[in-house]
């Protein structure tokens, strides 16, 4: 284990450290609001010549991921960041990404989709991307936004996986919170991430490959096949590459993070920084006596069903958390709900009582009160097995 | 003008063909005569191409065949220049830190039909001129969206019929004059920009040789004559070409550093309805009610070329 130097970073300049540490070949990168630090700040340390990685400086989301599938089928490591509309707007580049298999990394800072714009925090953008072929990963802290981009390079250029990877946190709440996070050395994290160094690429001439062929009906369904069959090996791949990272940083990188899940009754499922509100809830239950836990994926996608599912199945209650709304989804709208409530069902566990609680929607706060009443709606709920399942956090009227 | 540049069909025929036969491409389409000239103009050189959806690149890469022989990339419809942009990012990126020798040199090449450049594109073209990325880019201009079945685009001119402009009882084909898309790359001030044909292979390899040689970006607007689209016989593609520069409906120019030459002057400027009769997607034009219509495509035309010719005068 090396020691990391403590610095007062917000969560995306905790990102932009990560970045400048990597190195990548190449950065294609457009503004957005509250992504706009990363991008700000990798280009001062283009500027000063702190990197030497090759800056495009586009002209939209959708031609920064265009420019970025470009550069990794060329055999660069390429790296971007964005949000919200931004990543609506590269949306069909996203499915191209991960479907030419070109190990893409992009920093999510958490935004709420227009209409109405807001530039606040939820998970409307990400959680929308959900099915398009990418890892995901979410982070309640800078320090998990930082950690998380390092193993992501990791992760997206394993060769078993060739899978971009999306690296989330919350906009505004960690993307401009200052904390005090741990930055490892610049020499360690060069060597834990190495050089990419694909096998068939655009700028090896002397091979020459064609990429992004048409596929008929004749292949395309075994091409998709391929990717499915990426994602399922993902899961162990993330978790040695976390053991690894583990072992230099001093820092567990579970798959899903956990609190009083050993003997918990009323459990918290919660994603990114709303995780950290709620642990801070569930210590003072605690101390009361009430067995209450809290689940914090770090991973969803591939979903991490085997761990959520052991993780709650001796709870009573669980309330699943859904910064994002599926629009007319029943019985509960958030799709950290739907994900988790089918795993149940798969695994045939009945005995959990689900409630799924919307809260925060374009960044309204996730205060402690509110925390308070979702375990005394579980405690009620376990008792008399009714009410409503789908439940909004803080929204008048 | 830059020195004379040789083009010598001997050595042309004794190359390899770096777009092989056996694609799937109409017979009579213009745009593998093109891709094969442009190949052949710097077949010294090695290069990578980024197609943007459409004609050829769903005719050339069905997979698991392909016909390039060359490095190839498909994105998506709108953004092969951005696409080849991050492929220049990451050769200029690979060379500075050393996992690309400093003596290799690589072209870079953008294709895209003119729906791809005319239109849906036409931000990511302009954003990678901005940028300066050293790569050409290549508009296979066919005056409609023919790989979706024939619809209108911006390069479609006005008059001509197509499935989304159709000529009908009140509507004489498209209303719209076409855009000026290789003015507005031009007023990119890049050094180079150029229309052209491939009736005259000597002037688009001339082209070409320039375009791949610009310290800078450049865009070749190239007339891809389209037997389906345009309704005429598949063995007449080359012959058309060459009237539409014969007629002015395509002058044939180029701006190298804000200078513009008119390479080809027609001895004789034949009418523009020499150019409408030849194609179905123009037969209605020929009604007598229409004849206000044609004299007013025909006025567009000689406005069109006395603008270039003065442009031409005053560089």
């Amino acid at each position: 284990m090396v020691n990391s130097k403590y610095m007062p970073l917000d969560g995306a300049n905790a990102v932009a450290q990560a970045m400048r540490q990597i190195n990548p070949d190449v950065v294609a990168a457009y503004p957005i609001t509250p992504q706009t630090a990363v991008v700000q700040k990798f280009s001062e340390y283009v500027a000063d010549g702190i990197v030497d990685t090759e800056f495009i400086p586009v002209e939209s989301e959708h031609a920064a991921m265009s420019a970025c599938v470009g550069s990794s089928a060329a055999g660069a490591r390429v790296m971007t960041a964005t949000a919200a509309n931004g990543l609506a707007l590269m949306w069909e580049v996203v499915y191209i990404a991960s479907g030419m298999r070109l190990p893409i990394v992009l920093t999510v800072v958490n935004r709420a989709l227009s209409a109405p714009i807001n530039i606040h925090c939820d998970h409307s953008d990400s959680m929308g991307a959900r099915d398009s072929g990418w890892i995901q990963l979410y982070a309640e802290t800078g320090q998990e936004a930082y950690d998380n981009t390092i193993q992501a390079i990791r992760i997206a250029e394993h060769t078993d996986l060739l899978t971009p990877v999306m690296s989330c946190q919350d906009g505004f709440i960690t993307g401009h919170g200052v904390e005090r996070v741990g930055i490892l050395p610049d020499d360690v994290v060069r060597e834990f991430v190495g050089i990419y160094q694909p096998d068939a690429y655009l700028l090896d001439t002397d091979h020459p490959v064609s990429m992004g062929a048409f596929d008929f009906t004749d292949y395309y369904f075994e091409h998709k096949r391929q990717q499915i069959d990426a994602l399922e090996r993902a899961m162990p791949i993330i978790e040695a590459v976390g053991k690894e990272y583990e072992a230099l940083s001093g820092r567990p990188q579970p798959i899903i993070d956990t609190y009083g899940m050993d003997d918990a009754e009323y459990a918290i499922v919660a994603l990114n920084s709303a995780a950290g509100t709620a642990r801070a809830v569930a210590r003072q239950w605690r101390a009361k006596g009430v067995k209450v836990g809290i689940v914090k994926p770090r991973v969803f996608r591939p979903f991490p069903a085997k761990q959520l599912t052991e993780a709650l199945k001796g709870c009573k209650a669980v309330a699943v958390m859904d910064r994002a709304v599926s629009f007319g989804a029943a019985p509960g709208m958030g799709p950290l709900f739907t994900e988790i409530t089918s795993a149940l069902y798969v695994e045939g566990i009945t005995g959990p009582k689900v409630l799924n609680y919307i809260y925060g929607l374009g960044g309204r706060d996730l205060v402690p009160p509110m925390v308070d009443s979702v375990y005394q709606d579980l405690q009620a709920t376990a008792g008399d097995g009714n009410g409503q399942v789908v439940r909004y956090l803080g929204l008048r009227g | 003008m830059a020195d004379r540049i040789r083009v010598n069909l001997r050595d042309i025929i004794n190359e390899e063909e770096r777009l092989s036969p056996g694609h799937r491409l109409c017979a009579g389409c213009a745009e593998p005569i093109v891709v094969r000239q442009i190949f052949h103009a710097i077949s010294d050189q090695p290069v990578i191409v980024a197609s943007s959806t459409g004609c050829l690149e769903v005719s050339t890469s069905q997979f698991p065949t392909t016909a390039w022989r060359v490095p190839w990339i498909h994105n998506a419809f709108e953004n092969s220049a951005t696409t080849i942009a991050g492929v220049e990012a990451a050769y200029n990126a690979l060379k500075r830190r050393g996992r690309i020798p400093e003596d290799k040199e690589i072209k870079f090449m953008a294709i895209g039909g003119d729906g791809a450049s005319y239109d849906i594109g036409l931000q990511f073209i302009s954003g990678a001129l901005e940028r300066g990325h050293k790569f050409v880019y290549v508009c296979l201009n066919n005056e409609a969206y023919m790989n979706t079945g024939i619809q209108r685009s911006g390069a479609t001119p006005r008059g001509a019929s197509t499935t989304t402009s159709p000529a009908g009882e009140v509507l004489q084909g498209k209303t719209q004059w076409r855009k000026p898309f290789t003015k507005i790359m031009a007023a990119h001030d890049i050094p180079y920009v150029a229309q052209t044909a491939p009736h005259n292979y000597r002037d688009l390899m001339m082209k070409a040789k320039k375009a791949f040689a610009a310290n800078g970006p450049a865009v070749l607007n190239i007339l891809a004559p389209c037997p389906r689209g345009w309704r005429y016989n598949a063995e007449q593609t080359l012959t058309l070409a060459k009237l539409a520069a014969d007629t002015c409906a395509w002058p044939m120019y180029e701006v190298e550093n804000g200078k513009t030459v008119v390479n080809y002057k027609p001895r004789e400027k034949l009418p523009i309805t020499e150019w409408l009769k030849s194609q179905g997607r123009f037969r209605h034009l020929l009604r007598p009610a229409n004849a206000q219509l044609v004299e007013e495509i025909q006025a567009k035309v000689d406005a069109e070329w006395e603008e270039l010719l003065k442009a031409e005068a005053n560089s």
